[in-house]
């Protein structure tokens, strides 16, 4: 078995590791590496497994938990299970491990190693690269987290007087409005009564201009039969005004007088026809039509409150409809907009005196103002909370990973494009058209103990059939550029994309690559 | 695999969501016809027991000498039929019924029995008006016929062993013309329903006939939006049998039940009829993916078989008058004495084609088992490396996943041979075709496994894309090899690929062209190391009724209704014919199959097809393997996780145990469930399926030698203890654990969270050795064994002796050349035997150049012996005894070997806590004679 090699190699039986070598001992019996029992040396590599362990067959496929260890010169050592011995695969690159198969196995140790250090170097230089980067993208983001730490702390400070100043506005508005709404009540009741006045006298007019129609003999009087010739008039709806219905409607009288006719009108009015077509004759109660459209309107806008809309102090008692109409602002002319909807057209109500019109327009300002104010309030608070949430969120031990946030990688693959917004989500879209999937939200950093920053994970993407929703885990290696270098779906709706950053290059430790195998040679 | 991934499938996801998705993991009982369905076996089964209107012509009886012909006359339609009586060699008798002079011919089936069976010479005893008393040889064993009405009684001595249409239920639809075409032919048709109906209402009949025309479904009948034409009208046929004494019949495969077939009595009869059914459901008698008609019936005494050759849609009737009754039931009739004697009464029905049925006789379950197979041929052999363990999915993504695969199973040391391609391998379910993305360099991958000692399974199905750029369907087209439909033109149905033609393999022109498809030069991409699945071949079609091809279809001059349950049989059939002739004939072939006949043991493994990832799917694969294993299908697996859902990790580590312990041991899983591959589930568990992959490994040698006994003799190699141990009642139900040969128990852990389990060892006065710790038990009882997570409860025989090779590596082919280590269990009496059986596990030397060894090894009087069982026979090995087990031994002062006349001695350690002796390395080759001798 032990035959004295080249001067560098250490005479050991078959299969064992140098640092071993100081157990077998061909000169005393074996004993078990586990101490279970102790054997002679002749049955150390003799093919059969005495020992529990293993440890008596380190050359031969003998025992089940055994293992070998190739000296791999040139590359790297390793173990291998003794089940790979001379089972007609090469295994080790210095071909010990087939010394009885008949396998045809060529030394590649040199080369293997060649290859690794060429990957190894390559591996150091884009470390090296990489951590360099790395090193400025810690430095960004320390300067980037202290801006925006210094930027929240400063706009809350502003907020505080933002804050402040929307209150006092909205004292200030609610100060201006009062006397606005006393002052339209006002004008809007005097002009309620004007109306009244104007109505009562139109009604006298058409009462006289009726009578006269009516009495067409021109006596002065409406006589029964004068009236039976308006059918319309009909009490019971059968077509025709009878006599006694006609008398009926004359209070019992044959005929009226005018003034006896102001007792008759009333209930003759709404139903009178004028003999004389005219245009300003009142249509049958005709819904408007926005009317009929109202409740569409609004259970449509009921799940889509709009802030703006309820942001208005608009106390007058209007119409549902009208509020709901008017996404805009309300008009400063609320004279426009006062509805009169079973009335025929008034006349527009007059504007405003100067006193009321000073005091809307006040009013007004007061309103104005606030609003801005409170706006900028809100946008003060989206902003901070901008700033908060990125900055509540785990960009690595030095924050290496925040020049991700708010990005996003794409990759194109034969069928899809995949696009990976890290701390937000992974998508994928056919490349010819159709729609986007969602391969999964931000969940968590889900890497290894040790580091967990190596994997990121996302969660609750697009639910799959009869399947979980998708997911996606994204791995993250060393390199000099930000890309995502390959997608896959190792399992049905589990996507896994692998992610180059320098943000995970680790300090090179050993410049020198260089294999530890100078023993063995 | 049946389920479609609506994702995948585009545009047809609509429709099939309608067809197969309504209710969520069970089977849409409504896509399956019952009985009442099913207008053949709604009008027999309306036919119930009574005097039989048939009745035997004994003036027409012909003997030759081997061949007794008789007619039977139906005295109420006046159709004659013909009955043939053979007598055949090894205790079988055969029965066929036909129409005397048929209006054309009715479907013989082809290609089931591996020759004309050879019968021996029938004698006549004695004839009276009453009947013809035959002989049949040995054994005192006489054939019965009586003439009116007619019925056939087997007797042994004074015991009848069976009898057919004792309960009058022979009936033969003969073939007719159509009333309303047609005048009546020749005056003979009196009626049109079943023969020998009136017998229940006379007089009645007739109106009942005109009216119930239609409704009976005789010409036409429609199941759901599907109308199967009948243009041949009705054409079934039945017939009883009943067994006295039996009370335990078996077999017909496949359905999800239990291994003792129930009775029928108030559901459904077993239906027989291959099916492609989503999502499964157990403990009934609905139809799968396969049909074997042949059921055994066994008692203490004696087993016998019924083999109904017809490949038409079947079912079986059970009834027993002991059903029912319970233990004390049974026990208080025997004590009065007033018990009638146990009785089973079975009736077949099917669709169409002749009565053809063959009794096999036993009277031993071997004897059964060497008769069936000497009918329809045994397991084939399989490639050793077959007998491993596969890795399979629906589907490995690309060249890319299947290496990352491979080396998984290196990394976590586990051993594998075969990892499996599913649909999406094809190009657009093009198969023989390879995805050009995905798959673009086959050869390098097949390369890749090869180095390996791997090899690989693709799957193809017989259904074909519809596509001028398809090669196959091409040539299909232009050699006019499709199944037509029934109005002359290519029959098309959608499935995986969409639109897609059958190619027709009931016709050997077309199987010899499917066969030259597999060569290396025609299927691109292939090697030596490629092997093939066929899926689907129910067939199933999408669209098509009951998911599977329309009765009225035509394959040539036959209807599909004729051929259906052997369509499968032929695929696979191609399948395997194309294997071996692709390497000239000297390579074995595998191919697994889904749907299979009577016969289909002759090409391939089969498994159950698409199950779940249940513990109740487990448990079912033990009697629906076992169920298969005695009708002949010996190569039987189910998917290890279960298909569909995902499995516990619980559930997956006992599935691998139990499986590693059954004959066609592949894993597999659904597209839409989650990666499963051994190793990611932790390291413990990774660490208990490695256990039970590698005790499958270091058990293959068995599992060798018991696949060549089978294909030698027809013996079934997981079997029900009855088989083993058929006097003992107490094995009669058990299918929760089962027989590897004689020699291993298995009594796999199918519960949840289990601490235990109760496995019976039988064998009164016999002992058996748990595998793990060598303690011994004694037979005829039921042992508690405490259980965890990593005990998979395995006995070995005393009595027996089993080689193993425990050097397990990563597959078996690295494993070729390893030593043997000899576990020799003793019995009580210090008596053990087992034999040793090597070839070159993949080539047909064994069998064309008788290039295998196979040896006896026995121990006895203290010596165990090794000696030749076949002296002519030529092989090398280099694979040599490393170590004996002997279990129950006493310690001996002296081990010698001796060998070519030299005695050498032979160190030895006892262990005697366990009473187990190991003889150290005494190193003898596997092949040599030699005695090693206890002093």
């Amino acid at each position: 078995l032990m035959f004295l090699g080249t001067p560098v190699e250490i005479q050991r039986p078959r299969g064992v590791p140098l640092t071993k070598k100081q157990f077998y001992e061909e000169s005393k019996p074996f004993t078990c590496l586990d101490g279970s029992r102790t054997i002679p040396f002749d049955r150390v590599n003799d093919d059969y497994c005495d020992c529990k362990d293993g440890s008596d067959e380190p050359g031969t496929a003998a025992c089940p938990n055994g293992s070998f260890h190739c000296t791999n010169a040139g590359y790297r050592p390793m173990f291998i299970p003794s089940s790979r011995i001379n089972d007609g695969i090469c295994d080790c690159c210095d071909t010990t491990d087939e010394y009885n198969s008949g396998a045809k196995c060529e030394n590649t140790c040199k080369e293997l190693g060649r290859k690794e250090r060429e990957v190894l170097q390559k591996m150091a230089e884009i470390t090296k690269e990489g951590f360099l980067l790395k090193q400025q993208l810690i430095e960004e983001a320390k300067k980037g987290q202290q801006e925006k730490q210094s930027k929240v702390t400063d706009m809350q400070e502003n907020k505080k007087q933002l804050d402040e100043k929307v209150e006092a506005l909205r004292t200030v508005k609610e100060t201006a409005e009062q006397p606005e709404k006393e002052a339209k009540e006002r004008h809007l009741k005097a002009w309620e009564e004007q109306k009244a006045a104007i109505r009562l006298e139109k009604d006298k007019a058409k009462m006289a201009e009726t009578f006269l129609e009516l009495d067409d003999n021109e006596d002065g009087f409406v006589s029964v039969s004068e009236l039976q010739s308006h059918a319309e008039l009909d009490p019971d709806a059968d077509g025709t005004l009878t006599e006694i219905e006609a008398q009926g409607l004359m209070g019992g009288a044959e005929q009226v007088d005018t003034s006896t006719f102001e007792s008759v009108w009333p209930k003759i009015k709404d139903k009178y026809h004028s003999e004389v077509s005219r245009e300003e004759e009142p249509a049958p109660v005709e819904t408007p039509p926005d009317e009929v459209k109202e409740p569409v309107v609004d259970n449509d806008s009921e799940p889509y409150p709009e802030d703006d809309i309820s942001e208005e102090e608009d106390e007058d008692d209007e119409d549902e409809d009208d509020y709901h109409e008017d996404d805009d602002k309300v008009s400063a002319q609320p004279t426009i907009k006062t509805p009169e909807k079973t009335h025929e057209d008034e006349e527009a109500m007059p504007p405003y005196d100067a006193d009321t019109q000073a005091l809307i327009d006040a009013a007004q300002k007061a309103r104005d103002d606030f609003e801005e104010a409170e706006k900028a309030l809100r946008e003060m608070d989206d902003q901070i909370r901008n700033i908060e949430k990125e900055l509540s969120f785990d960009f690595g031990p030095d924050a290496e990973f925040t020049y991700l946030y708010s990005q996003c990688y794409e990759l194109t693959t034969s069928e899809y494009i995949y696009r990976l917004c890290p701390f937000n989500r992974v998508s994928q879209k056919p490349k010819y058209g159709g729609s986007e999937t969602n391969l999964g939200t931000w969940g968590s950093w889900s890497g290894p103990e040790n580091n967990k920053y190596l994997l990121m994970k996302y969660e609750q993407g697009t639910g799959c059939w009869q399947g979980p929703n998708r997911s996606t885990t994204v791995k993250l290696t060393c390199g000099k550029e930000t890309v995502v270098t390959s997608t896959s779906e190792p399992s049905r709706c589990e996507y896994l994309m692998e992610f180059t950053t320098p943000a995970v290059c680790q300090e090179p430790a050993n410049i020198d690559p260089s294999p530890h195998d100078h023993v063995e040679l | 695999m049946a389920v479609i991934s609506i994702e995948r499938m585009g545009l047809l996801s609509v429709f099939f969501v309608c067809l197969f998705f309504s209710s969520a993991f069970a089977v849409d009982r409504g896509n399956f016809k019952t009985c009442d369905q099913s207008a053949f076996c709604k009008r027999q089964r309306a036919f119930k027991p009574g005097q039989s209107p048939y009745r035997a012509l004994l003036e027409t009886l012909e003997l030759s000498d081997s061949r007794l012909t008789l007619q039977l006359i139906n005295d109420n339609n006046k159709v004659h039929l013909l009955l043939e009586l053979y007598r055949l060699q090894g205790n079988m008798t055969r029965v066929k019924i036909n129409e005397l002079k048929p209006l054309k011919p009715r479907f013989e089936v082809p290609d089931v029995l591996i020759a004309e069976p050879p019968t021996e010479p029938l004698s006549v005893l004695s004839k009276d008006d009453n009947g013809v008393v035959l002989s049949l040889g040995a054994e005192s064993q006489r054939l019965i016929v009586s003439a009116r009405p007619f019925r056939l009684d087997i007797m042994e001595g004074p015991e009848v062993l069976l009898s057919l249409n004792s309960r009058g239920l022979l009936a033969f639809e003969h073939l007719r013309l159509r009333k309303d075409t047609q005048a009546q032919p020749e005056g003979a048709e009196v009626k049109e329903s079943v023969d020998g109906d009136q017998q229940q209402d006379e007089g009645k009949k007739d109106e009942d006939e005109e009216s119930n025309k239609e409704e009976d479904g005789l010409w036409e009948e429609t199941f759901k939006s599907h109308t199967d034409t009948k243009p041949n009208g009705p054409t079934s046929i039945s017939l009883d049998f009943s067994l006295p004494g039996v009370e335990h019949v078996y077999g017909i495969p496949e359905h999800a039940d239990d291994l003792k077939l129930k009775t029928t009595d108030g559901g459904d009869p077993y239906r027989l009829y291959n099916l492609d059914v989503f999502q499964y459901e157990l403990y009934n008698p609905m139809a799968l993916y396969g049909s074997i008609p042949v059921m055994l019936a066994h008692n203490t005494q004696r087993t016998m078989g019924i083999f109904w050759l017809n490949a038409a849609e079947t079912w079986v009737d059970i009834s027993s008058n002991t059903a029912g009754k319970t233990v004390f039931g049974k026990m208080l009739d025997f004590v009065q004495g007033s018990s009638e004697k146990p009785q089973t009464d079975v009736r077949w029905i099917s669709e169409s084609g002749i009565i053809d049925v063959f009794i096999m006789l036993g009277p031993k379950p071997s004897d059964v088992f060497s008769q069936y197979a000497s009918l329809t041929g045994t397991q084939s052999f399989p490639p050793l490396a077959s007998l491993g363990y596969h890795q399979c999915r629906w589907n490995y993504n690309d060249q890319e996943d299947v290496k990352s695969v491979d080396q998984g199973f290196d990394q976590h040391d586990i051993p594998y041979d075969f990892i499996w391609l599913d649909i999406e391998h094809a190009d657009g379910k093009r198969y023989f075709t390879w995805d050009p993305h995905k798959f673009s360099q086959p050869k390098e991958m097949l390369q890749g496994l090869m180095d390996k000692k791997r090899k690989m399974v693709a799957i193809v199905d017989p259904h074909i894309k519809v596509d001028s750029g398809y090669k196959i369907h091409n040539e299909i087209t232009s050699k006019d090899f499709y199944v037509k439909n029934k109005d002359g033109g290519n029959y098309e149905g959608w499935c995986w690929p969409g639109n897609s033609g059958y190619p027709d393999f009931t016709n050997p022109e077309m199987r010899a062209w499917w066969a030259s498809m597999f060569a290396y030069d025609q299927y691109e991409g292939s090697m030596e190391n490629l092997f093939t699945w066929n899926d689907m071949n129910e067939p199933s079609v999408f669209n098509g009724p009951e998911v599977t091809m329309h009765k009225d279809a035509l394959h040539g001059k036959w209807e599909h209704r004729d051929i259906h349950n052997m369509y499968g049989l032929y695929v696979q059939m191609a399948t395997a014919e194309g294997q071996i002739q692709r390497s000239g004939g000297a390579e074995r072939p595998f191919v697994l199959t889904r749907a299979f006949f009577a016969g289909s043991q002759r090409f391939g493994a089969v498994w159950t097809g698409d199950n779940a990832a249940e513990w109740d799917h487990l448990k079912i694969s033990i009697p629906m393997c076992l169920s298969l294993g005695l009708v002949g299908v010996s190569f039987c697996g189910a998917d290890v996780g279960g298909f569909f859902k995902n499995p516990s990790t619980e559930l997956l580590v006992r599935w691998y145990q139990t499986g590693a312990y059954q004959p066609f041991f592949r894993a597999h899983a659904h597209l839409d469930t989650t990666r499963r591959e051994p190793w990611l589930f932790g390291p413990e568990n990774t660490a208990l399926i490695r256990e039970a992959v590698r005790q499958r490994y270091a058990l293959l040698p068995y599992w060798y030698q018991l696949f060549f006994q089978a294909y030698r003799t027809g013996m079934p190699v997981m079997r029900p203890l009855w088989v083993d141990y058929p006097k003992d009642t107490a094995t009669f139900t058990i299918d929760d654990e089962f027989l590897i040969g004689s020699d291993l128990l298995v009594h796999p852990v199918t519960e949840e969270g289990s601490r235990g389990v109760t496995a019976y060892l039988p064998g009164a006065g016999e002992v058996w050795y748990d595998v793990h710790t060598f303690q011994k038990h004694n037979g005829a009882q039921n042992l508690y064994i405490p259980v965890t997570l990593s005990s998979i409860p395995v006995f070995q025989r005393g009595g027996s002796i089993i080689p193993r090779k425990d050097r397990v590596r990563r597959s078996s082919a690295c494993m070729e050349n390893d030593p043997y280590t000899l576990y020799v269990a003793l019995s009580p009496k210090k008596f053990a035997e087992g034999k040793l059986y090597i070839d070159d596990g993949h080539s047909f030397n064994y069998d064309t150049k008788k290039e295998f060894i196979h040896r006896s090894l026995t121990f006895a009087n203290n010596a165990l012996t090794s000696s030749n069982l076949c002296p002519d026979c030529n092989f090398l090995t280099s694979s040599w005894i490393e170590k004996v087990l002997i279990l129950g031994a006493s310690k001996p002062s002296k081990v010698v070997l001796k060998m070519n006349g030299k005695e050498t001695p032979v160190d030895f350690e006892f262990d005697s806590s366990m009473s187990v002796l190991t003889l150290r390395k005494p190193g003898m080759n596997a092949g040599d004679d030699w005695t090693l001798l206890l002093q």
